[in-house]
């Protein structure tokens, strides 16, 4: 009796709620603009792309994988040090990407500076341990690792998309606004360049998300 | 005047609901209430109603404005053929500045009624007529030399930013005007600090007289160049460079009285502004450790744009602190933190605009302490007639 209802429980590898654990996070439960967790790190990193991607691919690797290592050995972490225990395997493995970025990367782990160090603290991994892997299979937890990363990614990107556009001219590192505009009087936006900026186009995001999702949107 | 009513009353219908032009209901709406006193009766609640409304309270507003602006259009021609070493008539001057200044003044409308008006319609509200006042303020606080584009960007940045995101006019946290200078002062830097942007032309530096630096009043001051500050009646009538309207004190009194009479600025944020700003001077003057500090008070307040800050920025009635302590308070922080800022940080050179723009930050923070303190103390009365 007991097999049968492990057998029907499992779900195909790609299911529909699977795929979801994996499409959800990118809009509408986006970790950024809905959770509005890990906003520090998008303050820090966005003011070109290339760190920014990277960042987004560091944080997906060490939420999918942690997620994954805390689903497997959930039922054998004590609750009350449950904390210390999600945050041994996520130290981990942020200084072996850290690593590997000095390796491959050095000019943009040297501009990512501490903040790779600080995914320790980002508030999505703990969310997600916290929320997820505690009380998910492994692999929808690995999914639900990777979905939350893109997730953060993708905001990530679109703000560095536009404050290396508009604020050094630039888009991954090329010169794209052409010398011309200069000469005719353009001047880059040096207010895109400050954090500030960076803080009011999130909430620029967050406006158009929630005009266009009418469900996020509080019913007073 | 008739025949305008009559016009308008023809073409009413057709902007009602189910008329052909129904989408532009609230632009209509808007035209007519601006040129005629909306003739509107209330259903239920209070019925009686100020025949005053946003829109006069607006035009008042501007008209408070006018003489700064005058002013403003005259000194930008005179500072740019002092720059010159040139004798220019009276007509040459204005017209210069005319030249100079009513580009800007349309920019500024153009762009942020444009906003105001997409947005209104959009949302099918009224068009709220707060934008009259913060487009004549925009070229107001800008040097006379902005690229028009600019003016344009940070005219759109701070109606969309500023206002429409918090809901539109009443609903604003930030002085809308400020914010658009706040914008171009952290975006465009070259463009609106430094010596060279507060007289017109001389940035390219083409025949300018040996010796004109074109420095103002604040920057000299900054330097530590005390013998440079212009003496106390060039500053009071305003002949010195600086952004367009803040120069000429005669003018921003005279708004200033105008704002008073008709009850529409607050007499006690304005006072309470100068006294906070006296404060903070002769704190620096008792303890004057270099020269910025020595600087008496009436020439620290008469430098700069902190007459018209407080005069027209700090008495916005949306952004204020609305209780009278309260604006008491507000009032004389952003006077205290204005002097401050402008005399610790060398990097800006002029606080009025980051001590107002922090004040707007905790008016509602200030109206909500003195309304609790007040109900505190009037139940303390109640509890003590209770027990006699």
């Amino acid at each position: 009796m007991n097999e049968e209802k492990v057998k029907k429980e499992k779900d195909p590898w790609f299911s529909a709620k699977n795929l979801s654990l994996l499409k959800r996070p990118l809009n509408l439960e986006n970790p950024v603009t809905v959770q509005v967790l890990g906003i520090c790190s998008s303050l820090a990193v966005t003011v070109q792309m290339k760190p920014a991607i990277v960042m987004a691919l560091s944080v997906t690797i060490v939420t999918a994988f942690s997620n994954l290592i805390i689903a497997l050995i959930r039922d054998s972490i004590p609750s009350r040090i449950r904390i210390i225990v999600q945050l041994v395997v996520v130290a981990a493995l942020v200084i072996i990407v850290d690593q590997i970025l000095k390796a491959y990367v050095y000019d943009v782990s040297k501009k990512l500076s501490v903040f790779v160090g600080l995914i320790i603290t980002n508030c999505i991994l703990m969310g997600r341990l916290e929320a997820f892997a505690m009380a998910n299979k492994p692999w929808p937890s690995f999914i639900d690792g990777i979905g939350n990363g893109l997730g953060y990614g993708l905001i990530l990107v679109t703000v560095a998309f536009f404050r290396e556009l508009l604020g050094s001219g630039k888009f991954y590192g090329m010169k794209v606004i052409p010398e011309a505009f200069y000469k005719a009087g353009y001047v880059d936006n040096g207010l895109m360049i400050l954090p500030p900026m960076a803080l009011m186009t999130i909430g620029i995001i967050i406006w158009i998300q929630r005009w266009k999702k009418p469900e996020l949107q509080e019913k007073n | 005047m008739k025949a305008l009513r009559d016009y308008l009353d023809k073409i009413k219908p057709r902007f009602r609901e189910g008329g052909k032009l129904e989408k532009f209901h609230s632009t209509f709406e808007a035209f007519e209430t601006f040129l005629f006193v909306p003739d509107k009766t209330t259903f239920k609640g209070s019925h009686i109603r100020d025949y005053i409304d946003l829109k006069r309270t607006m035009t008042v507003v501007i008209l408070a404005l006018v003489p700064s602006l005058l002013f403003g259009i005259w000194n930008v021609g005179f500072q740019h053929f002092r720059s010159l070493g040139q004798d220019a008539g009276f007509w040459q001057l204005v017209g210069f500045g005319l030249v100079k200044v009513l580009p800007i003044v349309v920019v500024s409308y153009v762009t942020g009624l444009a906003v105001e008006f997409a947005f209104a319609q959009y949302r099918k509200h009224e068009v709220n007529e707060g934008f009259l006042v913060s487009g004549m303020l925009i070229p107001l606080v800008m040097p006379p030399d902005i690229p028009l584009w600019m003016v344009a960007v940070a005219t759109v940045f701070a109606v969309i930013l500023g206002k429409e995101a918090f809901g539109g006019t009443g609903m604003n946290v930030f002085n809308p005007a400020l914010l658009a200078r706040a914008f171009l002062f952290f975006a465009y830097p070259a463009s609106m600090t430094g010596d060279t942007t507060w007289t017109a032309g001389l940035a390219s530096g083409k025949g300018v007289v040996d010796g004109f630096s074109g420095a103002t009043p604040l920057s000299n001051a900054a330097a530590e160049a005390l013998d440079k500050i212009p003496s106390l009646t060039d500053l009071f009538f305003g002949f010195i460079p600086g952004s367009i309207g803040e120069t000429s004190k005669l003018a921003i009194l005279i708004g200033a009285v105008i704002l008073i009479l008709t009850g529409i600025g607050s007499w006690r944020i304005m006072l309470s502004g100068l006294i906070g700003g006296v404060t903070m001077t002769l704190i620096f003057n008792a303890f004057a450790v270099n020269k910025y500090m020595t600087i008496d008070p009436l020439t620290q307040i008469m430098m700069g744009s902190f007459m018209f800050g407080m005069v027209f920025m700090a008495t916005d009635p949306v952004t204020a602190a609305q209780t009278n302590k309260g604006k008491w308070i507000y009032g004389f922080l952003a006077g205290f933190f204005a002097i401050m800022v402008r005399v610790f940080n060398p990097a800006y050179p002029e606080g009025t605009m980051l001590a107002i723009l922090l004040m707007n930050t905790f008016a509602p923070l200030i109206d909500h302490y003195v309304i609790e303190s007040n109900i505190k103390r009037r139940l303390k009365r109640a509890k003590v007639t209770v027990k006699s």
